[in-house]
């Protein structure tokens, strides 16, 4: 019996659509999810555009079947987390050892923002159901529940690569035998927390963001939720079909340079990629396609781009971020972009990189800007990098 | 795996401290006992960090200093409620001055993996960097994470911690939520007072995992265990018995346990229960009037077993046939996370 770890379903929701096939029509048609603010209340409504997810919280519970006035993280969740688990449709799930392993950076913000305010006003203020679900983990323990998960549950918080670590640690997980079939990837809703956040650090586009390209901005933020479903070896064998894509590699390395900067040369995400190709044996040049973080700020794209062109020089494989699509969706965008990635072996896509316009002049390569259908993809890099150095890349195999 | 370091930094002081220690409490608040920082951080890094960085970097270091070991191939926290004080600083300016004129500082600290990422940075460690944040699972998590590295072989030493701090406002909320004894109670001993409600309590602690044995440890760590909303207390103790076979260990081969009755009444009947059952006639000691209820207090537990084994020292009033040798540590948090640790000495 094989290690491999095998990808048996998927599960998204995000600006460009609320279920797989809408992201995928979406991403082929090149319609991106930013626009004006519509759900988020904030000052800078005509300032900032954001990629919001077009529902509201009533619509929101209704699609995942949870109450109205839970977090927008835990409903974002709920969504994409069902969507994964019946795409997988295991046979006899309840018997297996299952986990569920979530990842966000502000938990239930969204609520907890509104209570703080009438908290301030008195102490004794403000309704506690708009708190009780603050912690990151809450969102993670009601979507588990809603899944009928107990044997594992974890929550990782590790900036925007949090989603990608939380894949990684479920596929070590089911390698070690400890679990059969893991439920992993990540949601965070928007808050005016993260956007008056990132407002300060002076790093959010006023307008639709280009990553990638030499007159770069910055990046616009947005919410979703992605999941993926793997499972074992010996679970995959009991499918109808055997699935055909793989985790084989992955790897988390910090760049230890600043808390919220990327050192220039891309220490931290020169060594993520690099640690994942070892990871699978798989060489740089059978690299088919890589997912960028490709968040569209100078630095990210500087430091992910150098990394690159160490890594893959004289060969560079077809790239493109899709956060020009979605938006910066933080806690998630490492669960977002594995569907991505997931659905671009599945089918032989490679999604574009909206807006380029301009080749970045240190970068001796571009993105890719058109929709490709039935490419020979075999093999996905996904890049998800983040504050305080955390940077993580995972590795998307065809069998 | 082998416990080759622990630091911690909670409400006692050292261990020696911890010894002496009754059963009484302050007050429905345990704040930490904070050491000198200047002594272990440098000066510049330390006005830049809040208070829960700096206890989480200080107790890394003494642990990472402890070992010898300043570059450890992880580095994995786990921390229930994040940086709180720098979460409450950034909400309250944005909510009082109405999303203006805002400084990125706080903000930037408050992201919840802030205390592995400086210990990174300080360290200039690229190596894997990890953050749980599963409530009462947090430092369960870590340790999990931990472990399953060490078992795949590539890495050797792994530092791991739990780390959480009560603020005014968190303790403020929580209180609402009927968390902590209403005052007055008596102090004296809280584990007696047949009242709802617990004591707030902190904690910033650390290890240093080995896979191998150095001649140094504290201890072996032998197995952990969680389980999660067991829906009774027949399904707690097949967790329990379960994980006891599986390690081939009998009743009487547990030397003491230490467990996480909190003062809460209610909390405190699944230990009273337990004590009757799966665990009838081993010996047992208390640890959070020490260090106060919190999600990741068993971090704290677990320095606890990891000092009493390497120095056969007891608390004051406990009282055991030989010197201990097999100590297990069983906690639930909320009677939703539940945790088992089994140590022996080295």
């Amino acid at each position: 019996m094989s290690n491999r770890v095998y990808i048996t379903g998927v599960g998204i929701i995000s600006a460009i659509g609320n279920n797989v096939s809408e992201n995928l029509s979406a991403l082929e048609t090149g319609r991106a999810g930013m626009g004006e603010m519509n759900y988020l209340q904030s000052i800078h409504r005509e300032k900032i555009p954001v990629a919001e997810v077009k529902l509201d919280n009533e619509m929101l519970a209704v699609a995942s079947g949870l109450p109205a006035h839970f977090t927008r993280t835990a409903l974002l969740s709920a969504i994409a987390a069902q969507e994964a688990f019946s795409n997988a449709s295991i046979p006899g799930f309840t018997k297996l050892r299952s986990g569920f392993i979530s990842a966000n950076t502000v938990g239930g913000m969204d609520k907890t923002e509104n209570f703080f305010s009438d908290f301030l006003s008195k102490p004794a203020k403000g309704k506690l159901r708009n708190v009780v679900h603050h912690e990151c983990g809450a969102a993670t323990e009601i979507v588990a529940s809603l899944l009928g998960i107990k044997h594992h549950i974890a929550t990782i918080s590790t900036a925007c690569s949090s989603s990608a670590n939380a894949i990684f640690y479920g596929a070590r997980l089911i390698n070690q035998g400890m679990l059969d079939v893991v439920i992993a990837g990540g949601t965070d809703a928007l808050t005016k927390f993260t956007l008056n956040g990132f407002n300060t650090l002076m790093i959010l586009d006023n307008r639709y963001c280009q990553p990638f390209d030499e007159n770069r901005r910055g990046l616009n933020l947005g919410e979703g939720a992605g999941y993926i479903v793997m499972v074992s070896e010996k679970v995959a064998q009991t499918l109808p079909s055997i699935p055909v894509c793989t985790l084989s590699g992955y790897c988390n390395a910090n760049d230890a340079y600043h808390q919220t900067a990327s050192s220039p040369d891309g220490t931290g995400s020169y060594l993520a990629m690099k640690g994942a190709l070892e990871k699978s044996g798989i060489r740089a040049e059978e690299i088919d396609y890589i997912n960028l973080h490709g968040t569209g700020t100078q630095n990210n794209d500087i430091a992910e781009g150098t990394a690159i062109k160490l890594l893959f020089e004289g060969h560079y494989p077809p790239m493109s971020s899709t956060k020009s699509f979605t938006g910066h969706t933080l806690g998630a965008s490492g669960g977002v972009e594995a569907v991505y990635s997931v659905l671009s072996i599945q089918h032989g896509l490679i999604y574009p990189n909206l807006r380029f316009e301009t080749q970045m002049k240190e970068l001796p390569f571009t993105p890719v800007t058109t929709f490709k259908k039935n490419e020979a993809v075999q093999n996905v890099l996904s890049n998800s990098f983040g504050f305080g150095g955390n940077c993580s890349s995972l590795l998307f195999s065809k069998v | 795996m082998y416990l080759r370091a622990a630091a911690t930094i909670s409400p006692k002081g050292s261990f020696e401290q911890v010894l002496a220690t009754t059963a009484s409490v302050p007050g429905i608040r345990l704040a930490c006992a904070e050491p000198d920082y200047s002594k272990l951080i440098d000066t510049r890094m330390i006005r830049r960090m809040s208070r829960i960085v700096k206890m989480g970097v200080a107790a890394a270091l003494q642990c990472l200093n402890e070992a010898g070991e300043m570059m450890p191939d992880a580095i994995i926290a786990g921390t229930a409620y994040g940086c709180l004080g720098d979460t409450e600083v950034f909400l309250q300016k944005m909510v009082e001055n109405n999303e203006q004129l805002l400084t990125p500082t706080a903000f930037i600290q408050s992201t919840h993996n802030t205390v592995a990422a400086q210990i990174a940075l300080l360290l200039k460690c690229h190596n894997y960097n990890n953050t749980f944040v599963q409530g009462g699972f947090s430092f369960e998590n870590a340790m999990t994470d931990a472990l399953s590295l060490l078992k795949e072989g590539q890495v050797k030493t792994v530092l791991t911690g739990g780390i959480d701090e009560i603020t005014d406002t968190s303790h403020a909320i929580l209180k609402r939520f009927g968390l902590y004894k209403r005052e007055p109670f008596t102090t004296d001993n809280i584990f007696q007072s047949r009242t709802r409600g617990t004591i707030a309590g902190e904690g910033a602690t650390f290890f240093v995992l080995q896979s191998g044995v150095s001649g140094n440890d504290y201890a072996q760590l032998m197995e952990m265990e969680t389980f999660y909303k067991p829906a009774s207390l027949v399904e707690i103790e097949q967790h329990i018995s379960a994980f006891l076979k599986r390690q081939n260990i009998n009743r009487s081969d547990i030397d003491l346990i230490i467990s996480g009755e909190n003062g809460d009444m209610k909390n405190d009947e699944v230990y009273e229960k337990l004590y009757q059952s799966v665990f009838t006639g081993i010996a047992h000691t208390t640890f959070k009037h020490l260090c106060g209820e919190y999600p990741t207090a068993t971090a704290f537990a677990l320095w606890l077993a990891a000092n009493i084994l390497k120095s056969g020292k007891l608390p004051v009033g406990l009282l055991l046939k030989k010197k201990p040798s097999t100590v297990l540590v069983y906690n639930h948090y909320q009677f939703t996370y539940h945790s088992l640790y089994l140590l022996k000495a080295c």
